[in-house]
């Protein structure tokens, strides 16, 4: 049992820029735009460095797949308390198409190279919003997957996931080795402190291509547009019940 | 962890705030990126850009959210400081083997500044906090370094510096408070004027006379709370700075054992001066937060704010004030910045350096601040909007640790001493 858990953390735009279209409809605006860690990675990456504080785990590796900046985000996880980091650099035309397909190939593939017991990622992305690279991680590990966590308990080779679904509260026990993915309330991540970030320095952020992990990253989806949400309309008044039975027909909402 | 530290800042401004809106003035920065000129993390090291992302990070989710009702209320944040100096944050520029840091002036400027976004007058407070703990750190021998300098790297205990008295504000040299040598004690009388953090703190490191008039006359003693013959003075009420108690610190026959003096007799003074000069590239970087802090509350207000049919931002007149609010902004920093790697380094144009940078970067941060509460119009005037904290806070950066004449004495002298 090597002890070792694999954290998966994204760059993506910080989540209290205003985000703006391309004006050509392709994307969205990056350049210049402040990036950071996805909010639920930074979840995982906490829950993991409490996982090893109380010597459940022994080693937290923090990855990473992207472009040069990737490694910023790495660093960050390191400086939170991950022992080493993995940035596996895709970058140009790959990066733009890198989704969950690809990613989780990544991770499976590094799963295997690391001999991995407990991958945790964030839920979800916050600039795709997928909520898929868990769960294909899982099935082409053929791991069982504890998704939505909100409460992770070790007991001996089983792990307890307490999940949080659309009727309330779901209380599983699976076997390791498993992949978490880390919803809101798991916990609160803390912040780096001054003596960890300078500590951070000294750890080791290895490069790797996914061609070596053999990997194809060939995306079978193409975006064709994107574009701005319909500006609001104006709302209208009405008299009566009737009036607004008679519009909702209108309409053919009814 | 879902925590809206600046977006709270922002609605808390009470407009009707769109997230559909464009670009107002210039298309083509699409193109370009939309790169912000006045980014403060531009030519900064990849590590410095974590120390600063986690003092921003921990000005917008632990501080921001409490500025005003610190304000208000008049409390000393004692919890919050505490979960700062967790973070290394008190004693930043404090050698590690005491339970400091161990960073630079230039890592130490660039925190504040990020801390000073989410509350001025506490960042002010913690710099001077930090001051006093470097003096310590420097001038103590070793003993008294590893008594105080831990408990005040961890903030379980809070530092004062007591130099000012009612007679002699910047004609410090001519201070009064006399500490008589009797048998291993220094026997305190006089009092201090204005001393931050007075009355609610544990040390106090005090400029007083063991010898004859003037400069090196002067010596520094630690002073603990709870001493006999220590006492204080009223609160004082201020326009600003609510977050720390301000007050008289009193000496009447307070004896204080003479192992509690940094360095030698007559040393004092320089000791003093040298605090100061760190002090003062502290108090700029935390005018910089200010003024960065207001630029960004003008801008979202002039995106937002409509009058004669169109928003605020397409008057060209308040386009150009911006943009002059922006270039003094950068180069307040620019200043600051530099001054601090002086210092760092030990130049020989350190100090008058530290002074322009004080002089200059106080001035400007408070005209940015008051510029972008005139932005505001009618709501810069009240206190549900965060620009007239910040305006009242940092007036008195202009004022303290050496008022922006003594920093002209500084300056002047430098130029017109025949060395």
């Amino acid at each position: 049992m090597s002890g070792r858990v694999l954290v998966g953390v994204k760059r993506v735009i910080d989540y209290a820029v205003k985000i703006r279209v391309k004006a050509d409809n392709t994307g969205v605006v990056t350049d210049g735009v402040k990036h950071s860690m996805n909010p639920f990675c930074e979840i995982a990456v906490e829950e993991a460095v409490k996982l090893k504080e109380k010597k459940l785990v022994k080693e937290v590796v923090a990855v990473s797949c992207g472009p040069q900046q990737s490694q910023e985000t790495i660093r960050t996880a390191l400086a939170m308390g991950a022992d080493r980091g993995i940035h596996v650099e895709v970058s140009g035309k790959d990066y733009e198409t890198l989704g969950p397909l690809q990613v989780s190939k990544i991770m499976a593939a590094l799963a295997k190279k690391e001999d991995a017991q407990l991958i945790i990622l964030g839920k979800q992305a916050i600039d795709d919003d997928c909520n898929q690279t868990g769960q294909m991680t899982a099935a082409l590990l053929d791991w069982p997957q504890g998704t939505f966590a909100s409460e992770v308990t070790l007991d001996g080779d089983k792990i307890k996931v307490v999940r949080e679904i659309d009727g309330g509260l779901e209380t599983i026990k699976i076997n390791t080795p498993a992949v978490l993915t880390a919803d809101l309330r798991l916990n609160t991540p803390r912040y780096a402190t001054l003596p960890n970030i300078m500590k951070a320095k000294k750890k080791k952020i290895a490069n790797v291509k996914p061609a070596d992990l053999g990997v194809n990253l060939t995306s079978r989806l193409e975006v064709l547009k994107v574009e701005d949400p319909p500006q609001r309309q104006a709302g209208m008044k009405v008299e009566t019940v009737e009036d607004l039975v008679g519009k909702l027909k209108e309409a053919g909402k009814v | 962890m879902a925590a809206l530290g600046p977006l709270s800042r922002i609605t808390r401004l009470g407009c009707n705030f769109c997230r559909n809106h464009r670009l107002m003035f210039n298309r083509n920065s699409q193109k370009r990126g939309i790169a912000s000129c006045i980014d403060p993390s531009y030519g900064l090291t990849d590590e410095q850009k974590e120390f600063q992302k986690v003092a921003f990070d921990f000005a917008a989710n632990e501080m921001a959210p409490h500025m005003a009702e610190w304000d208000q209320k008049e409390v000393f944040p004692v919890e919050t400081m505490r979960k700062a100096a967790q973070l290394g944050f008190g004693g930043i520029y404090t050698r590690p083997e005491v339970g400091g840091s161990g960073l630079s002036r230039l890592d130490t400027s660039i925190i504040f500044e990020a801390l000073s976004t989410g509350c001025v007058s506490t960042t002010a407070y913690i710099s001077i906090h930090n001051m006093c703990a470097w003096m310590i750190d420097t001038f103590g021998n070793d003993e008294q370094r590893e008594s105080f300098c831990p408990d005040l790297c961890s903030m379980e205990k809070f530092a004062s510096y007591c130099l000012t008295e009612p007679g002699s504000g910047s004609d410090a040299a001519s201070l009064l408070t006399s500490a008589q040598r009797k048998g291993d004690h220094y026997v305190l009388n006089g009092s201090k004027a204005f001393i931050s953090g007075g009355g609610d703190t544990d040390v106090y490191v005090v400029m007083c006379r063991t010898g004859g008039k003037g400069a090196k006359g002067i010596s520094c003693l630690v002073v603990e709370k709870g001493t006999p013959g220590l006492s204080f003075g009223k609160k004082e009420k201020k326009v600003g700075w609510n977050s720390q108690p301000t007050r008289a610190v009193i000496f009447e026959d307070c004896a204080v054992p003479a192992t509690n003096r940094l360095g030698e007799e007559g040393q004092g003074f320089n000791i003093a001066m040298k605090g100061l000069n760190g002090g003062r590239i502290n108090i700029a970087s935390c005018s910089l937060g200010a003024a960065h802090a207001s630029v960004l509350l003008a801008k979202d207000h002039l995106l937002v704010r409509k009058q004669f049919g169109e928003t605020l931002a397409n008057s060209q007149f308040l386009q150009f004030k911006l943009a002059e609010m922006a270039t003094k902004l950068v180069a307040s920093r620019l200043l600051v910045r530099e001054a601090a790697t002086a210092l760092q380094e030990n130049r020989a144009d350190a100090v008058p350096l530290c002074s322009m940078a004080k002089l200059f970067v106080t001035d400007e941060c408070f005209n940015v601040c008051n510029q972008a509460l005139q932005m505001h119009g009618g709501y810069g005037y009240l206190k549900d909007y965060a620009v007239q904290q910040f305006v009242r806070d940092i007036r008195v950066h202009q004022i303290l640790e050496g008022t922006n004449e003594v920093m002209r004495m500084i300056i002047s002298r430098n130029l017109l001493t025949e060395s």
